[in-house]
């Protein structure tokens, strides 16, 4: 067996369309030489059942994410700004929908 | 609604144009990469970077308070409105830039005229009744026209108006929670309630565009699903809307010719001046120069830190490289 970490396909993100008109929802990822590979690779094996009308392939190393530790730094904050939400605000039902 | 008298390009009469309208009637959504004609992509990049724009100059107004907003809760929660409103403004150019232009280009074309904000934010804010006003009827005239836009045919535009009015509803309730206890204060917190109503009654009505004899543009928008509804339309939904709540609030709208009309099922109404709204779209408004000059500020002022950035991000670039 030679170098097998070299000879490795890059990992890619996938993302679907579930229908039109819809944000492409992240699916999973999957191995593949080259972004024309990537697509028809998650064509067979994300939309077998027509699960969508579009598809993304990202490289898995273009993706820069949160640090889950910092999860209560990035997220707490809001915890006391409840008037964020129109619900914090009484309005009486007579006005109807606002 | 913050898109008004957006010029609209022709339709050309091409099979691929054809095919294209097939799509928008079936009720497709069209999506950056897919084939468009060309004055599509010109028109929504002129409706939504109008609309972008008029989120951003629509901080202004309310930003003028921020500092002396009657309590720390007041100012907190204004804070997070106008955050919110450069938020919206940031989804706005990001569905624009999907049609070929930056966002730099939209910015130089705000700032040297080339493209307009919504008529409304070039009224001054003079007291602190004015932030219900604004929450109450600006930003209900808005939602009058965003709701509606979730179903427009353009993808990335749909789905940025989506996230928009599920934080609109708390623009709106704030500011008929500053209303509430304005109108129902001292006689000279209500006397100032009564004001901001009269101040902001026509302006608000004018954001919904001309009346729909003389606007001119609605008919390709309808067709291409980028206008939703007729100007009228949607400024009669906001009237019968709105007067109940001025009466909850007990105060007056100030138009003498307004009443119910049994047959038709709807207010009758008085046009507002539209001498006055083609005026302020030419920029005469009370505070058009200034708006501009604000931006143009923030704009000049900030330079020093995008290029700092820019310098910082290159710098860690190459650090990486070299290891």
């Amino acid at each position: 067996m030679s170098d097998t970490k070299s000879q490795q396909w890059p990992l890619w993100e996938i993302f679907i369309r579930g229908q039109h008109g819809a944000s492409h929802r992240h699916v999973g990822s999957l191995h593949a030489p080259d972004a024309e590979l990537a697509i028809k690779h998650a064509r067979d094996v994300y939309t077998r059942r027509k699960e969508g009308v579009s598809i993304w392939a990202v490289p898995t190393t273009a993706i820069a994410a949160s640090n889950p530790d910092q999860k209560g730094q990035l997220y707490d904050p809001s915890d006391n700004k409840p008037y964020r939400h129109p619900t914090f605000f009484d309005i009486p039902k007579e006005i109807g929908g606002m | 609604m913050y898109a008004q008298m957006v010029k609209s390009e022709p339709r050309d009469e091409s099979v691929e144009s054809k095919a294209f309208q097939a799509r928008i009637d079936a009720g497709e959504k069209i999506e950056p990469r897919d084939w468009m004609p060309e004055g599509y992509r010109k028109t929504l990049i002129r409706q939504i970077g109008q609309h972008a724009h008029s989120e951003i100059v629509g901080q202004l107004p309310e930003g003028n308070w921020i500092t002396r907003a009657p309590t720390l809760e007041r100012k907190a929660i204004l804070l997070a409105k106008v955050q919110d409103e450069a938020g919206h403004g940031l989804y706005l150019y990001c569905a624009a830039e999907t049609l070929g232009v930056s966002r730099d280009e939209l910015t130089e074309m705000l700032l040297d005229g080339r493209m307009k904000y919504s008529s409304i934010f070039s009224y001054p804010t003079l007291t602190w009744a004015d932030m219900g006003a604004v929450g109450w009827l600006v930003d209900g005239a808005a939602i009058m026209n965003q709701v509606p836009l979730q179903r427009t045919s353009f993808g990335p535009y749909a789905r940025a108006m989506i996230r928009i009015c599920k934080e609109e509803s708390f623009h709106q309730r704030q500011g008929f929670d500053v209303m509430m206890k304005m109108a129902k204060g001292t006689p000279a917190q209500k006397k100032m309630a009564q004001d901001a109503l009269n101040r902001f009654w026509y302006p608000s009505l004018m954001m919904f565009g001309p009346s729909d004899k003389d606007s001119v543009h609605s008919a390709q928008s309808m067709a291409w699903r980028i206008k939703m509804n007729t100007n009228d339309e949607l400024r009669q939904k906001f009237v019968d809307q709105t007067v109940p709540q001025a009466e909850f609030l007990g105060l007056t709208v100030p138009d003498p010719d307004l009443k119910w009309n049994e047959d038709r099922g709807h207010y009758d109404y008085s046009e507002p001046d539209w001498s006055e709204f083609y005026d302020v779209l030419k920029g005469n408004g009370p505070c058009s120069v200034d708006r501009i000059e604000t931006r143009k500020k923030a704009w000049d002022d900030g330079a020093w830190v995008r290029d700092a950035l820019m310098a910082h991000a290159e710098k860690q670039k190459s650090k990486v490289a070299a290891e």
